[in-house]
């Protein structure tokens, strides 16, 4: 498809100023926060020596003219650098890389559960509106939307974990079990339906008040009169004649949501102690490891643009009414 | 306007989940002024001892924390702090988000294209994430948070204000105005921005919801102001004594969550009796 593979890269061309104007921003607040990476170090050692600081300093090249500094900056991440880990003491983008499967997996989950659960509530509202199953669908949604989602996950635990023990309450696998094969697929899945079932819950009522909502203006249209009038059954209308336009504007949503799901993804894991990029931005907030918190937040960001540029792609293959401009 | 606004008042408290949504924000104002009064002492002070359920003595009819502070005061103190940070944070949000949009929108060319590549930028960050970074490096205090969680919801404003006035900026109002030599600063503030309040209200309303969820997943993750006590806070605090006591988890997270509720119906009424042709869907 030469077509649409232009389009991708135009796409990505159009990316680079994005990525880049985020690039600087990241520089510059790194240097506006107070203090820089030495004196955290030096302060750590119990307050070094100045002559030793100012070796730092020259070491790690602090002691420059900041657009060079902003310069070199930008020059390594174009490389795939995003800096070293002195708490880790490994490259940043390493550290990252090693987190980022178990993030991907939990979101991945999150988003088929909450995807697929709200399609399906939303079609059921939509199709007893103003009925007694909408009304309970509806109030279910609200609430859901309205929950603060580390309060959700934390009573989830008490109720799953501490009070039945059906569930473990944290982790990603059995520490000291050392399962394979089926067991350990077995024990995976047992960690993360909780963590998964709490992110998704919030995305769910959001995608079950928008499917409602967009069910109920495609049931208006005169296409669907003429389904009726033809004697189509009611349920096949809504699964199939309703049901696949209403879809288009929860594409849309997909990609919208993706950056919001990762700032979630920070709050579940650090409930659950799941070992993600959530859990490990938690954690360099505390060990004030500001290399790692910017080079996460460089990922997330170019996460969310590759997402979007997918979502489009996505969208201009489930509707041929849309074209994607070569 | 004044029939106008009467109908919009008449339609609005029709609508019995909104004016729902108006009680209980109410009462959480009410508990926010009446907190220095009800609960004079520091909410930081242990006033009794350590894990009294609620209900069991009923001076502490929340109950205490492990430390023995009242999370009754908890709960009071922590309603002024999470409409504070909310509506302060919105506010500034909405101020640099209308300005921006109606710059773009009114402007157009180079002037948009800048400033819409900027919102695009500031969009594309993961909001919370971001908010976390901002706060993590300024150090948490109620400014710094304030000031970041209207950083990140900035973006939707503008964009929405941009799409409002390019469709006002052709009308023939506006046309009559240009043409009678009014200057822009005029004809945006007089006659293009009141055009666009609806809309922004409805948005800001949400965004106060958003805002107090934000708030409080910052003050859980330990990023709230070291020196108030925020809901947040409260439950960061409480995940530790979860098993043994999990009403010091549990109360605070039913207040954000019946706060962000009202505010979200609210948000919804506003929205029906300012469209009341978009209502029946």
């Amino acid at each position: 498809m030469p077509r649409s593979l232009r389009y991708l890269l135009r796409r990505l061309a159009q990316a680079v100023p994005i990525v880049l104007g985020i690039a600087i921003f990241n520089f510059m607040l790194v240097h506006m926060a107070p203090g820089d990476a030495v004196d955290v170090l030096a302060g750590e050692a119990g307050g070094a020596n100045p002559e030793y600081v100012e070796q730092l300093r020259e070491q790690f090249g602090l002691d420059q003219p900041l657009p060079v500094q902003l310069g070199k900056y930008l020059w390594s991440v174009a490389s795939l650098d995003l800096g070293f880990s002195f708490r880790h003491n490994m490259p940043v983008v390493d550290i990252i890389l090693q987190r980022l499967p178990a993030t991907l997996m939990l979101m991945v989950c999150a988003i088929a559960l909450a995807f697929s659960l709200g399609v399906f509530l939303g079609v059921t509202a939509a199709r007893n509106v103003n009925r007694v199953l909408d009304r309970v669908i509806s109030v279910g949604a609200l609430l859901a939307y309205a929950t603060p989602i580390f309060w959700i996950g934390l009573m989830l635990i008490l109720l799953f974990s501490v009070r039945l023990g059906w569930l473990p309450s944290s982790g990603m696998e059995t520490i000291g079990a050392d399962y394979s094969g089926w067991a350990r697929v077995v024990d995976l899945a047992r960690h993360l339906l909780l963590p998964s079932v709490t992110l998704a819950l919030f995305y769910m009522a959001l995608y079950t008040r928008l499917m409602r909502a967009s069910m109920l203006e495609v049931y208006g249209l005169d296409y669907i009169t003429v389904a009726r009038a033809k004697g189509v059954p009611e349920r096949r209308v809504a699964y199939r004649h309703v049901l696949r336009n209403a879809l288009l504007p929860m594409v849309t949503m997909l990609g919208l949501q993706v950056g919001s799901l990762l700032g979630g993804s920070v709050l579940v894991e650090t409930v659950f102690g799941w070992p993600g990029l959530g859990r490990l931005a938690f954690e360099a907030v505390f060990q004030r490891d500001f290399n790692l918190l910017l080079g996460i937040l460089l990922l997330c960001s170019v996460l969310v643009v590759l997402v979007n540029i997918l979502v489009d792609l996505l969208y201009a293959r489930l509707d041929p009414r849309i074209e994607v401009a070569g | 306007m004044k029939d106008e606004l009467m109908a919009f008042a008449y339609r609005f408290a029709r609508n019995r989940p909104a004016m729902a949504g108006v009680a209980i924000l109410a009462t959480v104002f009410l508990m926010a002024v009446l907190a220095y009064f009800v609960y004079p002492d520091s909410p930081w002070d242990m006033v009794a001892e350590p894990f009294l359920w609620p209900g069991q003595e009923r001076a502490f009819w929340l109950g205490t924390d492990m430390l023995g502070r009242d999370l009754g005061a908890g709960i009071f103190h922590g309603a002024r702090v999470s409409l504070l940070i909310g509506f302060v944070a919105t506010l500034v949000a909405v101020i640099v988000g209308v300005a921006i949009g109606a710059l773009a929108g009114y402007y157009g060319g180079w002037m948009d294209n800048v400033l819409m590549r900027l919102t695009e930028m500031f969009q594309t960050i993961p909001p919370f994430i971001f908010a976390i970074v901002l706060v993590a490096i300024f150090q948490p205090s109620v400014a710094t948070i304030v000031l970041a969680i209207a950083v990140v919801s900035w973006p939707a404003v503008a964009r929405l204000v941009r799409a409002e006035v390019l469709s006002l900026r052709g009308r023939e109002f506006v046309q009559a105005c240009v043409a009678i030599g009014m200057n822009d600063a005029r004809i945006i503030f007089l006659h293009i921005l009141p055009n666009t309040l609806a809309p922004v209200i409805v948005t800001g309303s949400l965004m106060v919801a958003t805002a107090i969820l934000t708030e409080a997943g910052l003050a859980f993750l330990g990023l709230g102001d070291p020196n108030v006590m925020s809901w947040g806070t409260i439950i960061g605090a409480g995940r530790d004594v979860l098993r043994s006591a999990w009403y010091v988890t549990a109360i605070p997270g039913v207040a954000i969550l019946l706060t962000v509720l009202a505010l979200n119906l609210v948000g919804e009424g506003l929205n029906d009796a300012l469209n009341p042709r978009l209502k029946h869907r």
